[in-house]
């Protein structure tokens, strides 16, 4: 992407994220949420957070361990320290740190 | 001291411990965004017009893959869909302010702000100066966000990319979803989104992704009837940065 394309994604993703902000707060309206949204709502972080990472982590990087590739390694590595400590910031320095160790050790066992 | 002043320093106090959670957030958005390819400026003033931490991870990851713009705005609108909700809950109690002052609450609410908003105005009174404690939250986060993610992008763009650093938004993303699974429909959720997007990934537009997480979201509800029996269904529950 361009840099004046970057920005216009910037401009109208600030647009929209307000739009959604506003949307009850600048309208006054009355009219509640319909129960069905409400029940999808619920839904939309999982959902989309998972549409964005599987594909992420599962693009090979070109390096592995056998078929294995290194950034799945580390993604399930993250994953478990995610689920048990339900931390960002530690699940990403895990994440990181495996990813660093084992593609350290791969390149010194090719040298 | 004034009222005003007093319900401004008030939001400071509530939102004080949130803004240390932000603080490394921050700091490695700015480094993600750089490490996926964006120019340090650019992710500063998304930082600061968009102001929402999430869906700028997913906005970054999506530029980096030279997605097209609408796909990157649609799927921010997704992700902020909450605020809809936030939007809603707290209409009620501003609807004495005028327009401006509506707009500038709106823009500067996030997850924090709202869930220390709507503990606080059901405690005070009704003359209690709401506009200002809203302020008093949301301006010291918007300074924490912008300035750290301002860091962490010009610390990014130091780092060597061996350190292969365009890991990192997928990685984060990852950190959000688990946490964000806590019941049984939210998994099945989950599943079909993740699943769906992987096998729709040849996709152009990045289509794999909306329709895998449209096709989440409806597996989401429907599921919710089917496991209603067997387990009450959690609000999902916000990561801790």
């Amino acid at each position: 992407m361009s840099r004046p394309e970057v920005w216009l994604a910037i401009a109208l993703a600030a647009l929209v994220t307000l739009a959604e902000r506003g949307s009850f707060l600048l309208t006054q309206s009355e009219s509640p949420l319909p129960p069905l949204v409400r029940r999808c709502l619920r839904y939309v972080p999982a959902a989309v957070f998972a549409a964005i990472t599987i594909p992420a982590l599962a693009q090979p990087s070109g390096t592995g361990v056998g078929p294995v590739d290194v950034r799945l390694l580390a993604g399930i590595a993250a994953a478990l320290v995610a689920w048990r400590t339900r931390n960002v910031t530690l699940t990403f320095v895990v994440g990181m740190v495996v990813l660093w160790l084992i593609s350290w050790v791969l390149t010194a066992s090719n040298a | 001291m004034s009222l005003e002043r007093r319900a401004f320093l008030q939001g400071f106090k509530d939102v004080a411990p949130m803004l240390i959670g932000a603080v490394p957030f921050g700091l490695i958005t700015g480094v993600s965004a750089v490490g996926a390819g964006m120019h340090p400026t650019d992710i500063i003033f998304m930082s600061a017009l968009v102001f929402a931490g999430s869906s700028q991870l997913a906005a970054i990851s999506l530029i980096a893959s030279g997605a097209a713009i609408w796909a990157i705005v649609l799927t921010v609108a997704m992700v902020n869909l909450r605020h809809v909700m936030y939007s809603l809950s707290l209409a009620p109690w501003l609807q004495r302010y005028g327009v401006l002052k509506r707009l500038l609450v709106s823009f500067l609410m996030v997850d924090q702000s709202f869930a220390m908003t709507v503990l606080r105005y059901p405690r005070e009174a009704d003359d209690y100066p709401r506009f200002h404690f809203a302020l008093g939250i949301g301006v010291p986060m918007w300074i924490v966000w912008v300035s750290t993610t301002a860091f962490g992008a010009l610390l990014g763009a130091q780092l060597p990319a061996e350190w292969q650093l365009d890991f990192a938004v997928p990685l984060l993303f990852l950190a959000l979803l688990v946490p964000a699974v806590t019941s049984r429909p939210l998994l099945v959720a989950a599943v079909v989104a993740g699943t769906l997007a992987l096998a729709l990934a040849p996709l152009p537009y990045n289509l794999g992704l909306i329709i895998g997480s449209l096709s989440g979201i409806a597996a989401g509800a429907l599921s919710e009837g089917l496991f209603r029996r067997s387990k009450p269904v959690a609000e999902p529950e916000r990561a801790q940065a």
